[in-house]
């Protein structure tokens, strides 16, 4: 076993303010960030403010940035650092903080409740429910999400523009309507609810301009832009352009003068 | 004085997991006013942890299941100690209990005619757990997360207010249920963001907090799990049962240090990994108990046979109950036959293509990447045992989860007792939140209903605040609370761990009770907002409680059953099947921490039903149950 100092800078602080602050900590082999975050609230800093639970990457609560990067500090292995480098460990920047590494990010329960629940179909009693693997592949996809809120802390939409915060649900909710909508059994439509018009409508889908931050980051590997935000961007368009419509329009067109 | 924000709540669960969050929704759905309060954000519950499935006999991939069936394996696993009567609950409602989650959006993996999926788990003879890949409870709690929203999206509809009726209080902790005479009368409770007190005054209170690992080095629970419902039930006045009967699950990581104890899924055995020892050899044959001999392959290929034709052939033994497994890895290393860091290996690699793997077994294959840099297509597991569930709990009534002796405190899920017996099967908790959470729920709420609002005193409050404070106001030499936790974990894991001697274990209630002294002293820096050092300081009284009974309940033990193995009493022992082991508060609680907190009183189970008995051969039953018990 090997065992050397890393030095870290980690942002101390609350509402009021805060500063990075300097520390000199252990590190043994095969340890992850949030190790030495235990580390130096065992030995150095019992009131460090932390979030975390699970320690293996399922429960998504200890999210913050590492070298500004959003990550999970439980699945950021030490041996991707070098032990020259100085490491940074600061709070999600979208979200107001508390205390130290410990962030307010109530939005995105705000935003939870703001999309429509999964419909029941009618007259299908409990049991009964029939769908096919590869119908419920494409909403499995986007339920292996572990809301850490690394997708809505890197979104650009709203990381620097609080300003979009009350028209934008952010990846991870927007990816919710789409599992919803691609939900084999889902009966919104019959109720009245158009999941597509009120992705648009209701919740910012226009906002985004697919720069694929949030696939980037999601440490579950889910492909939120292509396979949640893009098809819901077609199926919304479709929607705003009937092809009827759109073909008649053409030929309008091409017929005038 | 001490002045709180009061509240008043009609039922409130404490706890967010899978049995917490079901007894919400059925008290909500009763007409209750409902709180939930959680340590952790809403959605992050130690339940999202649970990989392999909910057991439900659905029958949807062998028509052969039945509640029957599922109940008989879940005795046997239980080594015939379970509260026999949950065993049964819990086997008939166990597959409405996954086909309402559904209806809540649920999406399970399916069969080709399109129903949900059922695979196979250690001790369960047909494939019988619905699942999602190997993260099941993550999808559990995202599905009891949604309706809850749902739920309140309604009231918010007719009330203006999404917590009219339904509100969870989330990074919150309970320190005390509080009581008007024998009745609960509410619950003493801080803010994890501001250390800000306030007290729910309620008439029933559901604990839902979950297991005791963190009590234990090496284990695969989360902070979460520091026995708090345990205490908070002792503390009240109300008694636990068979504390002596903690399971370490046969396959946990071994390495790197940092990950150890964290979960390795028994699918990989349900799918075909098998457990072989440093020399290549699959040594589970060699550990088949006399009770199973009947019921496991002989040979490798009689095991492997059974994967692809179950109805002909015998199970491989890597898929007994999960105690003879970590009982045999556990020997297999102490004989110098491990693996280079102290486990067994695992293997899936040579067993499935490697497609298949990813397939099957997405979170594995992720974790070991991720966390130990292995890839397990193309190379084996290291294993080895960690601490994982306690089967022990507060002592309920089977029907309603009421505790015994504080009318309005019920207790549903891990934290509650009896349902497995010394052992619990794989697949059998998440069914055991739903089937027992929905009811705790339900009972909570016809009892509030009925109960009117027993008073909280301001004496009660002031006592309660002054306790949780005490951390800030410690003396000169003040104890570090992050190693006496250490301590704790060492001393459990070292001494009342896996394999347990009686000298051990007395050793270790000296311990615990040297730790005790030191605990009343322990001190924090800093102020209330969001001070984690303030946290575990607090959670030491309910670990230091908890582990007192395990210690104390194993010594008193003097069998090997289940999730208790002792050196000193290696067999299973008849007499003992039906004895219970109450843990009872010494009252008034001593002043001097030194002193025991807890005393034992045996008590004798209830005779199982004759026709549940009649589910079982008479040459079965003669193994497990005691001689008058024969008779009659």
């Amino acid at each position: 076993m090997t065992t050397y100092d890393a030095r870290f800078r980690i942002w101390r602080g609350d509402t009021e303010g805060g500063e990075l602050r300097d520390f000199t900590v252990e590190v043994h082999d095969g340890e992850v960030v949030l190790d030495i975050v235990h580390r130096l609230q065992a030995t150095q800093v019992p009131d460090l403010a932390v979030r975390w639970n699970c320690k293996a990457g399922k429960c998504g609560s200890c999210s913050a940035e590492v070298n500004g990067r959003p990550r999970l500090m439980c699945m950021t292995r030490m041996s991707t650092f070098t032990r020259e480098e100085t490491i940074s460990v600061t709070p999600l920047r979208a979200f107001p903080v508390i205390r130290d590494l410990v962030t307010d990010v109530s939005f995105n329960y705000r935003k939870a409740r703001e999309v429509p629940a999964f419909v029941p179909p009618q007259g299908v009693a409990p049991g009964a429910y029939r769908m096919r693997q590869e119908d419920v592949e494409r909403s499995q996809e986007f339920r292996k999400c572990i809301e850490c809120f690394l997708c809505q802390d890197t979104c650009h939409v709203v990381r620097d523009h609080e300003e979009n915060k009350p028209a934008f649900a952010g990846p991870r909710f927007l990816m919710r309507v789409a599992e919803l909508d691609m939900h084999p059994l889902d009966a919104a439509q019959e109720a009245g609810l158009d999941r597509k018009r009120a992705a648009q409508e209701d919740h910012g889908l226009g906002l985004c301009n697919i720069t694929k931050c949030c696939t980037e980051v999601c440490p579950e590997g889910i492909k939120i832009t292509d396979n949640a935000l893009i098809p819901l961007k077609e199926r919304a368009v479709d929607r705003a352009y009937d092809p009827l419509v759109w073909l008649g329009n053409k030929i309008r067109r091409r017929t005038a003068p | 004085m001490v002045q709180v924000d009061r509240q008043q709540w009609d039922v409130v669960v404490v706890g967010a997991g899978g049995a917490g969050l079901r007894a919400a929704i059925e008290a909500r759905e009763r007409g209750a006013r409902t709180a939930v309060i959680c340590k952790s954000l809403f959605g992050k519950a130690h339940t999202v942890m649970a990989e392999g499935g909910i057991a439900a006999s659905m029958g949807n991939v062998n028509e052969g299941d039945n509640w029957q069936v599922h109940f008989r394996d879940t005795m046997r696993g239980g080594k015939f100690l379970n509260q026999w009567r949950m065993a049964e609950l819990h086997a008939k409602e166990a597959p409405d209990r996954v086909w309402e989650l559904e209806t809540w959006g649920a999406l399970f993996d399916r069969t080709p005619d399109g129903r949900i999926s059922q695979r196979n788990f250690g001790g369960h003879e047909y494939p019988r757990l619905a699942h999602v890949g190997d993260r099941t409870g993550l999808e559990l709690i995202r599905t009891l997360q949604q309706k809850i929203v749902q739920l309140q999206q309604e009231d918010f509809k007719e009330y203006g207010d999404h917590e009219a009726r339904l509100k969870v209080f989330q990074e919150c902790t309970v320190t005390r249920v509080l009581k008007e005479g024998p009745r609960v009368s509410g619950a003493f409770c801080y803010e994890r963001e501001s250390g800000r007190f306030f007290v729910l005054e309620a008439p029933a209170v559901v604990l839902a907090t979950g297991g005791i690992g963190k009590s234990f080095k090496t284990t695969s629970n989360s902070w979460e799990y520091t026995g708090d419902g345990h205490a908070l039930a002792l503390l009240a006045g109300a008694p636990l049962l068979n504390m002596e009967f903690v399971q370490f699950h046969p396959t946990g990581m071994v390495w790197p240090p940092s990950v150890k104890g964290i979960l390795v899924t028994e699918s990989v055995r349900g799918d075909g990994g098998v457990l072989r020892n440093s020399e290549g050899k699959r040594f589970m044959f060699d550990y088949v108990p006399d009770v199973f001999k009947e019921k496991y392959a002989e040979s490798e290929e009689e095991g492997d046979r059974w994967y692809e034709d179950p109805d002909h052939n015998r199970r491989p033994p890597e898929l007994l109950p999960r105690d003879e497994v970590a009982r045999a890895i556990n020997s297999e290393v102490k004989a110098g036959r491990g693996s280079p860091h102290g486990g067994v290996f695992l293997d899936v690699s040579t067993r499935m293509p490697a497609e298949r793997i990813r397939r099957r077994l997405p979170s594995m294959y992720h974790q070991f990447k991720e966390l130990a840099d292995v890839d397990i297509t193309a190379e084996a597991m290291e294993v080895g045992p960690t601490c994982h569930y306690v089967m022990g709990g507060i002592a309920v009534d089977s029907d309603s989860a009421a505790t015994v002796g504080v009318p309005g405190l019920f207790a549903a899920g891990e934290v509650a007792g009896g349902m497995h017996g010394s052992n619990r099967l794989g697949g059998n908790s998440l069914s055991d939140l739903l089937v027992f959470g929905r009811r705790a729920g339900l009972h909570a709420a016809g009892y509030a209903a009925s109960a009117g609002r027993p008073a909280v005193s301001q004496a009660e409050i002031e006592a309660a605040a002054a306790e949780a404070l005490a951390p800030f106001h410690a003396d000169e030499g003040a104890e570090n609370p992050y190693t006496l936790h250490q301590e704790l974990q060492t001393t459990m894991n070292d001494l009342v761990g896996i394999i347990r001697r009686a000298g051990e274990m007395a050793e270790a209630l000296e311990r615990l009770a040297a730790l005790r002294v030191r605990a009343a002293r322990a001190g924090v820096e800093g102020h209330r907002q969001f001070n984690p050092g303030w946290h575990l300081a607090l959670d030491l009284r309910n670990m230091l409680l908890v582990s007192e009974c395990v210690a104390r309940a194993a010594l008193e033990r003097t069998e090997s059953r289940g999730g208790h193995t002792r050196e000193d009493c290696p067999s299973m022992e008849r007499d003992w099947r039906p004895v219970n082991l109450l843990c009872r508060p010494v009252d008034p609680a001593p002043a001097d921490p030194a002193a025991g907190r807890i005393a034992l009183v045996r008590t004798r189970t209830e005779p199982i039903r004759p026709d549940l008995l009649a589910l079982f051969e008479k040459d079965e039953l003669v193994k497990y149950l005691a001689e008058e018990e024969l008779y009659e």
